[in-house]
């Protein structure tokens, strides 16, 4: 898994390339909270359409900087989910919590 | 012409290896007539069961995943197995979001119920877990004779 973090005025910027996995969780993990750490960053967008797998270990790291930005007043934001991991956080219950866009169009049903 | 086929992987309790376990599960299914969308849903349970072995099975520390597979007309068998901690209350662990970590989700099961047509688990505190799913294929044989057949 690749991660290209940005900061844009008040919105952190993750793209997440590859597996999120248990194997990558902890990176993801520790490389967000580092930037949003470091950063002025309120809102956190990540960009997932080149998330080629995500499991419950994936959907767990989202879920806990969801926590962290959420207690700081800032809102955590998925964008372009491929069909296969947009069903796993249908599933898991995370579209109910978190804005979903999706701009891509060649996006099927899922 | 399809032929029934099988792999064991016995592989070290390590977090890297639940992608391993995916890529041949998934390598089976796709020689089977599955769709794209029951290879995801595959290769999510497969992880889930291995992802559970290695993190609550083992607590992330050393000992052997075992995972067998097996592609039969009928459909594709997967066995998890530890030898583990063991789940000490069955009913509580695979219902939806149960976790004994705050930042995961408690959703293995679930994705594992949801994804298979069969998930049977069998675990006894202090020698381990064993997961068995199975999904059914779409086609019983070959597509073109399946057809030309009714």
């Amino acid at each position: 898994m690749e991660l290209e973090i940005k900061t844009e005025g008040p919105s952190l910027k993750v793209r997440v390339v590859g597996e999120l996995d248990e194997a990558t969780a902890d990176q993801f993990r520790t490389s967000v909270d580092a930037a949003l750490d470091n950063g002025q960053a309120r809102d956190l967008y990540l960009e997932l359409s080149r998330v080629t797998f995500i499991d419950s270990s994936g959907l767990g790291a989202i879920i806990g900087r969801y926590k962290r930005v959420q207690r700081m007043g800032g809102r955590t934001i998925l964008v372009n989910p491929a069909p296969g991991p947009h069903r796993v956080l249908e599933m898991a219950g995370l579209l109910k919590l978190m804005p979903l866009i999706q701009t891509d169009t060649n996006h099927g049903t899922g | 012409m399809f032929r029934e086929n099988r792999a064991v992987l016995e592989m070290p309790s390590h977090p890297e290896n639940v992608s391993l376990a995916r890529l041949v599960v998934a390598q089976m299914a796709a020689a089977m007539h599955f769709t794209l969308t029951d290879i995801e849903e595959v290769k999510v349970a497969v992880s889930e069961a291995v992802t559970n072995a290695v993190v609550h099975g083992y607590a992330g520390g050393p000992g052997i995943v075992r995972v067998e597979v097996t592609a039969a007309h009928g459909g594709l068998e997967v066995i998890v197995c530890d030898q583990g901690r063991g789940i000490a209350n069955l009913d509580l662990a695979r219902q939806p979001a149960y976790s004994t970590d705050p930042e995961r989700m408690g959703l293995g099961f679930l994705f594992m119920e949801n994804f298979m047509d069969d998930v049977e688990v069998e675990s006894a505190p202090g020698l381990g877990t064993r997961v068995l799913m199975r999904k059914r294929a779409g086609y019983p044989c070959e597509p073109a004779m399946a057809s030309g057949a009714t």
